[in-house]
């Protein structure tokens, strides 16, 4: 149901490398679960909205005041690296 | 000045007669907030890099966003002005894409239910208004950092989560010089509102430009490119200018316009020798495919009566409403009306100058040709008079003086030239440099005599019917009054002395 | 007092400290030691524990009295490892406390230690831990369930008086179930998510894992309110009350025939379904009314929850791609490079399915099919509920159609594991309240159980929105009538 060219756009689309050997099982894997989950194609939906928030309130907006920030070393306490005063990443091809 | 607003397309607009260009803007605006659009980091200008964070603008796990009220009451200000339809509910979707200066690995956004839908601005319609957060900085890290083969960045993240409006227009704009004048109008209709500093420089206005080339008289939508990277209004119009003859060439010769992301550089020249030039951003990926849902951590913001009454109320005058009232209260020409209030600094020194009590007082739309005329051309583009040496009493009691005849037009320019590099009274430079009118009497009758004895041939030609000769008559009068004859008085005498 | 510790339930604790029988740091040392104990057991413990405290808070005031509280890893506690059971995160300390934690240490619980689980709260066996699977102490050849099943096994086993898990499609009450012990999924939005390693915002929650009834409304009870950090939190509008009531006298009490034995998809284990039946029976003497109801589209709410939890999921956890925290792998050649071998190396088989899945699920073309048909289904499913809750005031199903199941039996096909959230995930997808409280023994499995005695069964009793003072009651009755030895099998 989710062929091998699926497979690696959508492993591209999430950032996921797959080795040679990676891809048929996972193939295999999410067409089996894809199968069960095509049971909701049975319904008829048509005239039904979405729900798109569980919680049925709206709002909860924040008023416009300063909050403490953290301090820029424990900003940067975790950062697997850090260039300067930042976290330093591979240049993303320009 | 161009014609702001021309719905017409005007001759010249760099496509040939063959294509019309048809040029839709979307536009980013900084909003002005004391805080992030969901958290409450306060706002960084240059602060030093990563300082102004906190787990939820790091994207850390576990955060969660919640929107900040003063942005959405920032957008409701911005619809109001626009004219747009307020949705009464509108919801955040999450725009799902991967970059380091993203640290959710989503955006959080607006998709098919923005804050706003519609409205105009001058000519253009708007499509849309919506609110986001803007993404961190990514800045090239060391002179030759390249490390395993690559090259390094640095991601500062005190500018991501800071909240912006996205405007988006109707493709109604057609040439260049009508998007930068366009542009400059929704500049002051912000800045009027107080959302935001809208400074291309400073980077709280930023513009892109969606460009397509249809066959002249059709109505149907050509190819369009999207145009990215122009940080000042000279550079828009530049590069609007500059993708319309590149799509013209193309179209021209035969080609297809490839819808596609261009970045303009203004520090290059095209190969035909215009400067700046279009490149195709190298996309490593396809098009995005940003999977955009309703965001499950924000409830939907749904506008009630006292968020639209607290918005009408802190909105101040707009431009349009300006020249609107302008227009009604004081009989000015629509385009004098237009020309001061779209230039907020030029309506405020001409309302100023109007109301400072010179006697005589000046007729206010002399009052306002001389503002948006005289005055803005000898100060320079884009300055604010009120920073001139030029007090807008001043200013109005010399227009006075020009209404009632007490000085001529020419005399009351040299006044002028002295007001803006000394400043002063005009009253005081009309004495001291000897400027007052030539009336009637007979100083200037005896003039008038010498200079038509001394064009006997002009004065002819006059008296015989053909009026365009009384030009070196006049020029002799007012050579020998250094101006300061009033041309009609002088005419009125030549005619006498005549006889016609 | 040591054999008398372990025999107090969290209640009792407090009520003991408070009279002063029983001091704080002695009640802590306890249960540090022996926490210590099964984590340093070199495989020879249940491998509950991700982290132990190394000792006591300072001074612990406040109605839960020092109390110690297991909390299961996905929680941020400030400087303490917080990795949600990945690998992604290995060594990721955050800088900040998730409220709901905050909200119980505030009130004098005392963090004792951080509790293993399925990474990114994906799964529901512990199996799927970069940490090792916990094992069931009912039967250390079986699961505790998950993806709380550290969360479970520490409380059934005694080595933590309570517990703090989390629920998305079940992942409180089936651990609870497997484990013999009670686990509550509060009403959507009761409990704040701030601080929560999120896996799908619209249905993680927080709740209690504990010995009994009492005890869980007593956590939850600190932990409901509206918190400024989470904006989808809610104010809970009465106080959680301590459960009474020792009969379930005018009660109505429903059980869709959807989630029946033979009728469903699930497959009822023979000595669930016994259980389960007893304790209706045991209902309607205790004065309550049994009737069938209908959820039509109960059928299909594990279908749409694969769509809707994973989609969400694979959006939460693009966060994790080496830039700012957590793990990034080695020498990238260049930012795309590390991006894909940073999640291919950091993240866990299932965690990976589960971002494809939601990936595609939401990707151009096929969101209308799946994930935007999910949420219709979530709509239709929700109304079903409404509409039953006008004829009943409580819905019961089994927890989950079978018992503890064996070390490895269900990884090798994803749906099979699926299947255990069977009855769980309509509550999850309606963001109603749902309890499950140990009903019996199931002896299907011959020979198993600490003393041969067969395997826990779990109840679920599930109501309306906010209903959660009726439902405690409802399940302190039962509770008290069937005498559940939940202690069998602590250690």
């Amino acid at each position: 149901m989710i062929d091998r060219e699926e497979v690696l756009h959508v492993a591209q689309l999430a950032r996921l490398a797959l080795s040679e050997d990676e891809i048929e099982p996972i193939a295999r894997e999410l067409s089996a679960v894809l199968d069960h989950i095509a049971k909701i194609g049975e319904l008829s939906l048509d005239d039904v909205a979405p729900t798109s928030h569980v919680v049925e309130l709206t709002g909860a907006l924040r008023p416009d005041e300063p909050r403490p920030c953290l301090p820029r070393e424990v900003a940067l306490a975790q950062a697997p690296a850090v260039g300067g005063e930042g976290f330093l990443v591979p240049s993303p091809q320009a | 000045m161009s014609d702001a607003g021309a719905a017409s397309a005007p001759a010249g607009n760099g496509a040939g007669a063959r294509w019309e260009p048809v040029i839709g803007l979307e536009i980013h605006v900084q909003l002005a907030t004391a805080t992030k659009m969901f958290c409450g980091c306060a706002l960084s200008f240059g602060e030093p890099p990563n300082t102004h964070t906190c787990p939820v603008c790091l994207g850390l796990p576990g955060s969660l966003p919640v929107a900040n009220a003063r942005a959405v009451h920032f957008g409701l200000m911005i619809g109001l002005a626009l004219g747009s339809e307020l949705a009464p509910r509108s919801i955040f979707h999450r725009k799902n894409y991967f970059y380091p200066d993203l640290p959710k690995g989503y955006q959080i956004s607006q998709y098919d239910e923005p804050l706003c839908r519609g409205g105009t601005l001058g000519e253009v319609r708007i499509h849309r208004v919506h609110l986001e957060e803007d993404a961190a900085k990514l800045v090239h890290f060391g002179e030759s950092g390249r490390i395993h083969g690559s090259e390094q960045s640095v991601v500062d993240f005190n500018r991501g989560g800071t909240p912006l409006a996205e405007i988006v227009t109707e493709p109604d704009l057609r040439t260049a010089e009508q998007a930068g004048e366009w542009l400059r109008l929704l500049r002051t209709t912000l800045r009027a509102l107080g959302v935001s500093d809208v400074n291309m420089e400073e980077g709280s206005l930023r513009c892109d430009a969606n460009i397509s080339l249809r066959p002249a008289g059709s109505d149907t939508l050509g190819v369009k490119t999207e145009l990215k990277n122009m940080n000042s209004f000279r550079f828009i119009e530049r590069g609007i200018k500059a993708e319309i003859e590149r799509q013209r060439a193309l179209l021209d010769g035969g080609g297809q316009v490839v819808q596609e992301t261009l970045h303009f550089d203004p520090t290059t020249r095209s190969a035909s020798g215009a400067p700046g030039a279009i490149s195709s951003l190298r996309s490593k990926e396809e098009a995005h495919d940003y999977r955009y849902f309703p965001e499950p951590d924000l409830l939907p913001v749904a506008i009630d009566e006292q968020m639209l009454a607290d918005a009408r109320a802190t909105m101040s005058e707009l431009p349009s409403d300006r020249a609107e009232r302008l227009r009604r209260e004081l009989s000015l020409s629509a385009e004098s009306a237009q020309l001061l209030a779209f230039r907020s600094e030029l309506a405020d020194y001409f309302e100023a100058a109007l109301a400072a009590g010179a006697d005589p007082a000046p007729p206010a739309q002399a009052l306002a040709n001389w503002v948006g005329g005289d005055l803005s051309s000898r100060l320079g583009e884009g300055e604010d008079p009120a920073d001139s040496r030029v007090q807008p009493r001043a200013l109005a009691a010399l227009v006075g003086l020009v209404a009632a005849k007490t000085i001529s037009v020419g005399a009351a320019r040299q006044v002028l030239d002295k007001l803006v590099a000394d400043g002063g009274e005009p009253a005081a430079i009309v004495e001291s440099e000897g400027l007052a009118a030539i009336g009637g009497g007979d100083e200037l009758a005896a003039i008038v005599a010498a200079a038509l004895a001394a064009n006997a041939d002009a004065a002819e030609r006059v008296r015989s019917g053909n009026e365009k000769a009384i030009g070196p008559i006049i020029g002799a009068v007012m050579r020998e009054t250094k101006g300061r004859a009033d041309g009609g008085e002088v005419t009125r005498l030549v005619h006498e002395q005549l006889g016609i | 007092m040591s054999g008398d510790i372990l025999e107090l339930s969290a209640a009792q604790a407090i009520a003991a400290v408070q009279a002063r029988e029983l001091g704080a740091a002695e009640l802590f040392a306890f249960y540090r030691e022996r926490a210590s104990r099964d984590a340093g057991a070199d495989g020879e413990g249940l491998n509950c524990f991700t982290w132990v405290a190394d000792g006591a808070p300072e001074d612990v005031d406040g109605p839960l009295a020092g109390v110690p509280l297991a909390v299961k890893d996905l929680f941020c506690t400030r400087d303490v490892p917080s990795q949600s059971g990945s690998r992604i995160l290995e060594g990721y300390l955050p800088p900040y406390t998730a409220t709901a934690v905050e909200r119980l240490t505030g009130a004098g619980a005392a963090l004792l230690a951080k509790t293993n689980q399925d990474e990114f709260a994906m799964g529901s066996s512990t199996e799927n831990s970069a940490f090792g699977p916990t094992l069931n102490p009912w039967d250390r050849a079986r699961v505790p369930g998950g993806s709380s099943g550290g969360s479970a096994a520490a409380v059934a086993a005694g080595l933590a008086p309570w517990a703090l898990g989390t629920d998305t499609g079940g992942s409180i009450r089936q651990p609870a179930a497997l484990c013999g012990i009670v686990g509550l999924k509060p009403t959507y939005g009761s409990v704040s998510r701030y601080g929560m390693i999120a896996f799908a915002s619209s249905l993680d929650q927080a709740g209690p894992l504990t010995r009994d009834v009492t005890d869980a409304a007593l956590l939850l009870g600190q932990m409901v309110g509206r918190d400024a950090c989470d904006a989808t939190s809610l104010q809970f509008p009465e106080p959680i009350e301590p459960p009474s009531a020792e009969r379930l006298e005018g009660v109505r009490l429903g059980v869709p025939v959807e989630l029946r034995g033979d009728v469903s998809d699930a497959g009822i284990e023979p000595g669930v379904r016994d259980a389960f039946e007893r304790a209706l029976a045991l209902a309607e003497g205790l004065g309550a009314t049994v009737v069938e109801v209908e959820l039509p589209h109960a059928p299909h709410a594990l279908s749409a929850y694969y769509v809707l939890a994973p989609s969400e999921a694979s959006s939460n956890l693009a966060r994790f791609d080496g830039v700012r925290y957590g793990f990034r792998a080695e020498d990238a050649t260049d930012l795309l490079d590390m991006y894909t071998r940073t999640r291919h190396d950091g993240f866990g088989p299932e965690v990976k399915r589960r971002i494809m899945l939601g990936t595609y699920a939401l990707s151009s073309g096929y969101y209308d099919a799946y994930y935007g048909r999910a949420q219709r289904v979530r709509t239709k499913l929700a109304e079903d509920f409404r509409t039953a809750f006008e004829a009943v005031d409580l819905i019961l199903t089994p927890t989950s159609p079978g018992v503890a199941f064996g070390l490895g039996e269900k990884t090798a096909d994803p749906w099979a594991m699926y299947l255990s959230d069977y009855f769980t995930v309509p509550m999850s997808l309606a963001g109603i309240p749902a309890i499950s409280i140990p009903c019996g023994l199931s002896t299907d499995h011959a020979g198993s159980g600490p003393n041969d005695d067969g395997l826990p069964v779990g109840l679920q009793i599930a109501g309306p929105a906010f209903s959660e003072n009726r439902l405690l009651d409802a399940a302190f009755a039962f509770e008290q009538a069937l005498g559940f030895n939940e202690g069998a099998a602590r250690v």
